[in-house]
């Protein structure tokens, strides 16, 4: 799987919980999810259980306490399937 | 840990504490209950002439002992008095109107707990046994740092 299906797999993940709709137009790898799409904490957790259902992995609490931004998401996705 | 442990660790208190028993509580739910007082401060005002239990206090009722109660359970001696909880979200449908000194029954069944966040489903039954209202809370809980 590379970057770019990471990614559009986050995206359609992230969807029902963005809050600010003209930064998700904008959803690249700069993306930041709680300071430009408004997710809050608690949803941002959704997304993570989400993320290990979709990709087969667990995220682990130091990987949920780094992932801020879409690039963050995807290094620590491409580190666990790595290790998988 | 005791029931009335958890009870006196319920961040709540009187006129907003929704919780008089915990019956029961595992890794994977809670049951309690709680009688609403007939002079409770809400029916003074819900509804004119008409007193009837307001919908937000019965999901805070169900929140207090289904998810709150059992959220201080899962962080077992993590939390004490300085710990915090935070509503998230709630999602509950209601069938049936509670009155002023009705006895009512919560049960909750985890969804899951992970990163501080405990998801339930939570139900709540009268005295009859009869389904008053059922849906999920959310919510986020923090052991003192």
């Amino acid at each position: 799987m590379d970057t770019k299906e990471i990614v559009n797999s986050l995206k359609k993940i992230v969807s029902p919980y963005v809050q600010n709709e003209p930064a998700f137009k904008n959803f690249d790898m700069n993306t930041d999810f709680l300071k430009d799409l408004e997710i809050n904490s608690a949803n941002l957790v959704d997304i993570v259980l989400d993320v290990e259902d979709e990709f087969n992995i667990t995220i682990d609490n130091d990987s949920m306490d780094n992932m801020l931004t879409v690039q963050d998401a995807v290094s620590i996705i491409k580190e666990k399937r790595a290790e998988a | 840990m005791k029931s009335s442990e958890i009870i006196s660790l319920l961040p709540y208190s009187k006129p907003f504490l929704f919780v008089d028993e915990l019956e029961e509580i595992t890794e994977e739910g809670a049951k309690g209950s709680y009688t609403f007082p007939a002079d409770s401060f809400f029916y003074e005002g819900h509804f004119k002439e008409f007193p009837v239990t307001p919908g937000v206090i019965l999901t805070e009722c169900m929140a207090q002992i289904g998810t709150v109660s059992l959220g201080i359970f899962l962080l077992k001696d993590l939390f004490n008095e300085n710990g915090k909880v935070a509503l998230t979200n709630t999602k509950i449908d209601f069938y049936l109107p509670v009155y002023p000194g009705e006895k009512v029954r919560v049960l909750s069944e985890k969804v899951y707990f992970r990163f501080n966040k405990l998801k339930c489903k939570v139900s709540m039954y009268n005295a009859k046994d009869k389904l008053v209202s059922r849906g999920e809370i959310s919510g986020m809980i923090k052991e003192n740092e």
